[in-house]
């Protein structure tokens, strides 16, 4: 018999559920998705980092895991919860099972969760941390802990997720680590890489398939940690300067943001997600904590250019103030269409641009992948993009 | 971009008489359309000519004609109407035909109308096989190596190029009709030939098979700014080679990884723009290799389709509005979604919930059709279910589909271990071919102990879904561990809370779970409620719970959370049809859907429960809350539960609601209208025959037999013919004129198993009668109105749904026609009917006798209701909640002054093998309604619009039974007149010519060559009139028969409508073509 688990909210709310991989207690931020693909990306994707995730589409574990599907080298979210779990992979590409693999990284994976409940509390009540435990079933206990626990608000979750060490990028996995500690040869590091264009990418937590779309387009990728010195940055003569998606409150992260800050103008920037909301803060801008976050792969986005729509791919918690901008040279390129947010800014006088949701997908729509066609072509060009 | 300011006026055409392949959806699609452009003040101009839609209400078009769909009629439409623009996409495939052929005429052109959503070229490109696999190739799809082929020698070339097996699909045709898959050249020969005849263009493709692949759907939408949605994806159980019409599908697809279902979303947006399909829903079908991923692109259709209103309901995102405002110049972004009312209709639904859709097939009723599930589609209904789990949604639909199943297994309706499909070799094949009850076998392998991978070898669907139903039946092996022992009665104890929550998470009923301890469903349900497993209900929302929605559409599951918001003020619940079938479809949702209309004119909330994804009824803007449930008496009663209505409609429903009236009235649910039991007193053979007495009414002499000798007793008593059939059952299931005892002993041996519990009625056969069918509303205020009085063109012992008939009648004297009312208001009183009520009768002899009376709404109401210009549901439902007719101001009885005529489509073209022979046992699928000043010319239409075209000039075959001899003279004689030559078989051939009537003799099949079928296929015969008795596919009259509907020749098989077809012949060459007008100018003329 799988092993009772109890969710419990810092409001005091309790869902019961059960174990289906690992065991024990997690305290983190519960946040949902409502994707109805892509487990496998979502729970490897580092922005999830401290939260544990549910999955509004019931059904998951049907198409098991691969080695190919993966957005970094582990499992990032604090616990994975569930309707139901499908332990029956059935994909001819599906090497392990969803249990198999969370065991594996030992993360608790739990089901039969009433997640619609769950995503209805979530949506109504705002965003709040939690605690799942196998251990301790007593919800009083349960909900003090997880009103103790530390959440997410002004805390650096990026060093957690960061590389160690700065890294090549080559055909499609991380190829080899670099040491950019004392001097270096910026020529001879780019040399092996294939590729037109050198790109620096500023590692808070960046997804794999970034790295791939970029490669894809004929990029030299190295990839640096978050804490890099603007200076070590100029020193590699990037053509551009990539900076990724990440965990937590962008608010703490204030180092990539002075990073960012000092490099304006100074090397085409391009920037997704946590990217986006460095660069907002680094042209004047403040974030906030959405109620309850976006995070799916349906999210109605308009490029205020064209008025097109695209169907984005979105996870974040927090959020550029466009109202904070006062630069009349930043423009608002993208909006969201559900809440009328911040999806897009870009630098009239500069060669910047940056958007909250994600272009490279994985998991979700691909409408948004002109967006390394601009990144290119801003580096072409060194123009601003609009 | 907002909406267009130079269209004003849009013309809309339907889709026509409901056949398999293309039903009620497209009347779900069209109303959402009319009412979507009306919203947005355009006028709207609609051909349909089918009564029994919501679409053709006189209120929702401006202007509407029920007229037959043909490219001429549609032209004379456009020159009266001089609409600016066509809109083609909502129509189904007869839409989309029509509006292509009247493109091709030029009338667009002349008349400066433009055709909007979907143009010419886009249509022939993705409908022409060859323009479209040249499209795919340009944007670097593949799909499936095939050959187009426009005659027999090029197909059987074609094969040798590509290999068997082989898939063969005519171009232009509906549903795969004429398609089929080919193992050898015999095969390929056969289904070649027949397709090459069903083919507008007479072209087939034959196809590389991908026959095991896995099938998926898109449903995408596109905008005028190039936005491109996909709304919902689909994967079908039954793999490739199985129609996707006749398969179990699923929605959200199951098996994809996201990136393998990201690649088929960019194919389905690269084809909708590579065909153009410039705004609105289009449908694109895929099929997977399940071993390396590999992707063919199998179709596309550039229109709202089944599989759209199937993904509207599946989501909540209404296809077919948005559709309709797009084309007028909208764009996603403009248009609120009507659900979260917050966000906009660009976005792609989220659901957190599984869909399962199951079809219903009617393979009974039509002996010699084989139970074979092919790339043809042969379902005529569908049920669709929505629970939390595969597992649930799976067991609800199949409770839901109403064929006897309370769920997959474990119901009692399990074969036993020696019965004869559970045996190694008979199971193999059932498991191989696919056919209806395929799943059952699949449930049934498993729990045999056959291994999933076995299974998986024998029929190709995905393991998931075997994994899956293997959960269930492991499941209910436990259950059966429970069985009662010893001295115990039942083990209704051993059920605990546990098991009881684990059963209902995977959509056991409490049916099943009453079976596995032995004990009956209101024991386990008392149980259940008492260990506190209750059922919730969650939303039906386009975002999974993202935002909130306003828009009330439920589902049950068995989850911690309900979210059923039970108001207090006055409400009613009405009880829908389920799953489309023969007998019982479209009508029985028209008065649903108008029972939720009349009850929110008279500000009582309205609470609709189906379980059907293609109707109005379930449309969530039809009635205030909509629950999307099977109707069985469980989950009904869940739903009292939750809503507690003040009253419950089941008499517009059809059979299911009615079935589940006396069982939930002793459940203490309020039942509005006629009392369950007038229902009973009208169907118990002794408890009518007192009532009949009673009111000095005459009926044929009859019996109730419970055993085999006792029916040939009575037979013997009241003499041959005589009509039997079962008692309880809609549509003539089962229903048969026999001569004599020979034919009896036959038929109780082998069509029903008569008993105490389901005895068999045996009425003596009027033969030669006209039959009336009389449909009337009575009040709680002793008010009683006829609401029409139809004569039948076919004489009594066709079944009423099958046969044509006239409102007004136009045979019978004024003062039948009076005896009629005067019996029809006696028997409303008596009875004590509140609502509506049906009544039959024959006339023989100039005697009236009463065959049936049916208090409830019957499949006519529609068609009465169009043709007198009063919605008589809507009556009807007010008058259940206490108005009198007068006050409603239809006490008085209205008869048009000009002629409705309605005739039964049929679906014998897709049973080949089976005899197009009417009979009682209802078999037509839909209807058509003929409306004209003439009552000949409303004939020509209602003819014209079920596809039997009438000629004007060439070659009449007749062939007549001795017994129709003798009226045949003066229809020949007619027919001669009119300048057409009379071909006739040898008897009838000196008939004629002893009566003076020249004709020319043709030999029977059986006599030389050439011979009539010779004539028939040589396209040297225009009309065929064959009344030669001899059912069954033995003889020539079935030869002819046959020959005649395969070549899509008009053909005739009683006298009567041989009359009625050349004075309908006679008028039309009168009035020098077919003249049309709106529904609401025939009103005005009535008022």
């Amino acid at each position: 018999m799988a092993l009772e688990a109890l969710l419990a909210l810092e409001d005091g709310t309790t869902f019961p559920c059960r174990a289906f991989a690992g065991s024990g207690e997690v305290a983190a931020e519960v946040c949902f998705n409502t994707a109805m693909t892509g487990y496998q990306e979502a729970i490897t994707d580092p922005s999830y980092t401290g939260q544990m995730l549910a999955m509004t589409y019931p059904l998951i574990g049907n198409y098991g895991t691969n080695p190919e599907d993966v957005e970094s080298a582990a499992v990032r979210v604090s616990a994975f919860l569930v309707k139901e779990y499908l332990d029956f992979p059935s994909n001819f590409r599906s090497s392990k099972s969803l249990k198999e693999y969370l065991d594996d990284a030992g993360v608790l994976g739990v089901e039969g969760l009433d997640t619609r409940a769950l995503t209805r509390h979530l949506r109504i009540r705002g965003a709040m941390k939690g605690v799942l435990s196998t251990q301790d079933q007593d919800p009083a206990s349960l909900t003090q802990k997880a009103k103790d626990s530390p959440g997410l608000l002004g805390i650096d979750l990026v060093k957690g997720v960061t590389c160690v060490q700065p890294y090549r990028w080559q055909e499609g996995k991380v190829w080899e680590n670099l040491d950019l500690s004392g001097d270096f040869d910026a020529e001879a590091l780019w040399a092996p890489s294939q590729g037109r264009y050198k790109v620096a990418c500023l590692d808070c937590g960046i997804k794999y398939n970034i790295l791939r779309r970029l490669e894809q387009r004929g990029m030299k990728l190295i990839v640096l940690p978050a804490d890099t010195s603007p200076e070590t940055i100029l020193r590699l003569q990037p053509d551009g300067l990539f900076l990724s998606n990440g965990p937590g409150d962008p608010a703490a992260v204030t180092y990539v943001v002075d990073t960012v800050k000092e490099l304006l103008g100074q090397v085409p920037t391009f920037g997704i997600c946590l990217g986006h909301q460095m660069i907002g803060q680094a042209l004047g801008g403040n974030t906030f904590k959405l109620k309850f976050g976006h995070r799916g792969a349906n999210q109605p986005v308009m490029d205020l250019a064209t008025t097109k729509v695209e169907i984005t791919s979105q996870n974040h918690g927090f959020c550029v103030d466009a109202e904070t901008i006062d630069d009349p040279a930043v423009v608002m390129t993208h909006v969201n269409l559900n809440d009328r947010t911040l999806e897009g800014l870009a630098h009239k006088e500069l060669p910047l641009f940056c958007v909250q949701y994600h272009p490279e997908a994985a998991p979700g729509p691909h409408d948004a992948d002109y967006l390394f066609d601009r990144f290119q072509e801003m580096m072409e060009t060194g123009k601003p993009p609009v | 971009m907002p909406k267009r300011k130079d269209l004003n006026k849009i013309m809309i055409i339907g889709s026509g008489p409901i056949i398999i392949s293309q039903a009620c959806e497209f009347d779900y699609s069209g109303t959402q359309a009319v009412k979507a452009l009306k919203e947005e003040g355009l006028e709207v101009v609609l051909v349909n000519s089918n009564p029994a839609t919501i679409m053709t209400d006189p209120e929702m078009a401006d202007r509407t004609y029920v007229e037959p769909i043909t490219p001429e009629i549609v032209c004379e439409v456009l020159k009266a109407e001089r609409p600016d623009a066509i809109l083609p996409t909502l129509g189904g495939q007869t839409g989309l035909n029509t509006a292509l052929q009247v493109a091709e005429t030029g009338i667009l052109e002349r008349l400066g109308i433009e055709m909007i959503a979907a143009t010419s070229e886009v249509i022939k490109k993705a409908e022409s096989r060859e323009l479209f696999r040249q499209a795919m190739e340009n944007i670097g799809l593949r799909v499936p190596e095939s050959a187009i082929c426009r005659d027999i020698d090029a197909v059987m070339a074609a094969a040798e190029v590509i290999g068997f097996p082989l898939v063969v699909r005519p171009a232009f045709t509906l549903g795969g009709t004429g398609g089929g898959v080919a193992y050898n050249r015999d095969d390929l020969k056969a289904i070649a030939s027949h397709g090459l005849a069903a083919s507008l263009t007479t072209e087939v493709m034959i196809e590389e098979s991908v026959l095991g692949w896995k099938e998926f759907e898109l449903e995408v939408m596109r905008d005028k700014k190039d936005n491109v949605v996909i709304i919902c994806s689909i994967e079908n159980l039954d793999p490739m080679g199985v129609h996707t019409g006749d398969s179990i599908t699923v929605a959200p697809a199951q098996t994809l990884t996201d990136r393998e279902y990201q690649v088929m979303r960019d194919a389905a947006i690269a084809i909708m723009r590579e065909i153009g399909v410039e705004t609105g829903g289009s449908n694109v079908q895929f099929a997977v290799n399940p071993a390396d991923g590999d992707l063919v692109v199998i179709e596309m259709n550039p229109r709202v389709s089944r599989s759209s209103a199937l993904a509207s309901k599946a989501t909540g995102f209404p296809i077919a509005k948005m559709a309709a405002k797009l084309a007028i110049g909208y764009t996603l972004d403009e248009l609120p979604n009507d659900i979260t009312q917050e966000t906009m209709a660009s976005f792609e639904p989220t659901i957190d919930y599984c869909v399962v859709k199951i079809p219903r097939w009617a393979f009974e009723k039509f002996p010699g059709s084989e139970d074979v599930l092919t790339t043809s589609m042969k379902s005529v209904g569908e049920t669709m279910a929505i629970g939390r789990t595969f597992k649930e949604a799976l067991q609800k639909g199949l409770r839901g589909l109403e064929i006897g199943r309370a769920g997959l297994l474990g119901d009692g309706k399990d074969p036993g271990p020696d019965d004869a499909e559970l045996q190694p070799e008979n199971l193999k094949k059932l498991l191989t071919v696919p056919n209806s009850n395929r799943i059952f076998w699949v449930a049934q392998a498993l729990k045999q102990g056959m291994s999933m991978e076995e299974v998986h070898r024998l029929t190709a669907i995905d393991p998931w879904f075997l994994y899956n139903i293997g959960q269930i039946v492991e499941f209910q092996g436990e259950l059966e561990g429970l069985k009662p022992w010893g001295e115990l009665k039942d083990s209704l104890g051993e059920l605990d809370a546990a098991t009881m929550r684990r059963a209902k998470e995977m959509g056991f009923s409490d049916r099943q779970l009453g079976h596995a301890v032995g004990t009956g469903e209101d024991q386990v349900r008392a149980r259940r409620i008492e260990l506190g497993v209750e059922h919730t209900y969650k939303l039906v929302d386009t975002c999974a719970a993202e935002f909130e929605a306003y828009t009330p559409y439920f589902y049950s599951t068995y989850e911690t959370e309900d979210e059923s918001r039970a108001s207090d003020g006055r409400k009613v619940m009405i009880l829908g049809g389920g799953p489309n079938r023969i007998g019982q479809g479209i009508e029985f949702d028209y008065c649903c859907v108008h029972a939720a209309f009349a009850l929110k004119e008279m500000g009582i909330e309205s609470i609709m429960v189906n379980s059907n994804p293609e109707t109005v009824s379930t449309d969530y803007d039809t009635s205030d809350k909509l629950y999307f449930e099977p109707l069985t008496k469980e989950d009904v009663l869940n739903i009292i539960a939750s809503e507690k209505p003040e009253g419950l409609i089941v008499q517009f429903g059809g059979q299911t609601p009615l079935n589940l009236a006396v069982p939930l009235e002793r459940a203490g649910a309020p039942i509005l209208g006629t009392p369950p039991d007038a229902i009973d007193r009208a169907e118990d053979r002794d408890r009518f025959c007192d009532l009949l007495d009673k009111l000095g009414l005459r009926q044929p002499d009859n019996g109730t037999a419970t055993s085999v000798e006792e029916a040939v007793e009575i037979a013997e008593r009241i003499g041959y013919p005589v009509v039997v059939r079962p008692s309880y059952v809609l549509g003539g299931r089962a229903m048969e004129i026999v001569y004599d005892r020979q034919a009896l002993n036959h038929y109780m041996a082998t069509a029903v198993q008569a008993s105490g519990d389901h005895p068999i009625l045996i009425d003596k056969f009027l033969e030669d009668a006209v039959e009336v069918d009389v449909d009337a509303v009575a009040d709680s205020h002793g008010g009683v109105v006829v609401a029409g009085v139809m004569e039948h063109i076919e004489q009594a012992g066709v079944h009423s749904g099958d046969s044509a008939c006239v409102l007004p009648p136009h045979t019978l004297s004024e003062a039948k026609i009076q005896e009629i009312k005067e019996a029809s208001h006696a028997l409303a009183t008596e009875l004590g009917v509140l609502g509506l009520m049906n009544v039959q009768y024959a006339i023989k002899d100039d005697l009236l006798y009463i065959l049936e009376v049916n208090p409830r709404a019957s499949r006519t109401v529609p068609f009465v209701s169009k043709a007198t210009g009063i919605p008589w549901a809507k009556v009807a439902t007010k008058v259940m909640l206490g108005m009198s007719l007068e006050e409603l101001g239809v006490a008085g009885e209205v008869v048009p002054e000009h002629y409705s005529v309605k005739e039964a489509v049929f679906p014998f073209v897709r049973f080949s093998g089976v005899d197009p022979w009417l009979g009682p046992e209802m078999r037509s699928t839909g209807e058509v309604m003929g409306i004209d000043r003439d009552i000949g010319l409303a004939f020509a239409k209602s003819q014209l619009g079920a596809s039997q075209v009438l000629p004007a000039a060439g070659n009449v075959f007749i062939s007549v039974k001795d017994g129709d001899k003798a009226q045949v003279v003066d229809i020949a004689s007619k027919f001669h007149r009119l300048g057409f030559e009379i071909k006739a078989t040898a008897g009838t051939h000196a008939y004629l010519s002893e009566h003076g009537i020249t004709s020319s003799r043709i030999a029977k099949v059986s006599e030389s060559r050439p011979h009539v079928v010779d004539a028939i296929v040589n396209g040297e015969i225009d009309l065929v009139i064959n009344t030669a008795g001899g059912k069954g596919p033995v003889g020539d009259a079935y030869k002819i028969r046959r020959s005649a509907l395969d070549r899509g020749l008009a053909y005739i098989t009683t006298i009567a409508a041989a009359r009625a077809t050349v004075d309908a012949v006679e008028s039309m060459l009168k009035s020098d073509h077919l003249t049309v007008t709106p529904l609401q100018d025939y009103y005005q003329v009535g008022d």
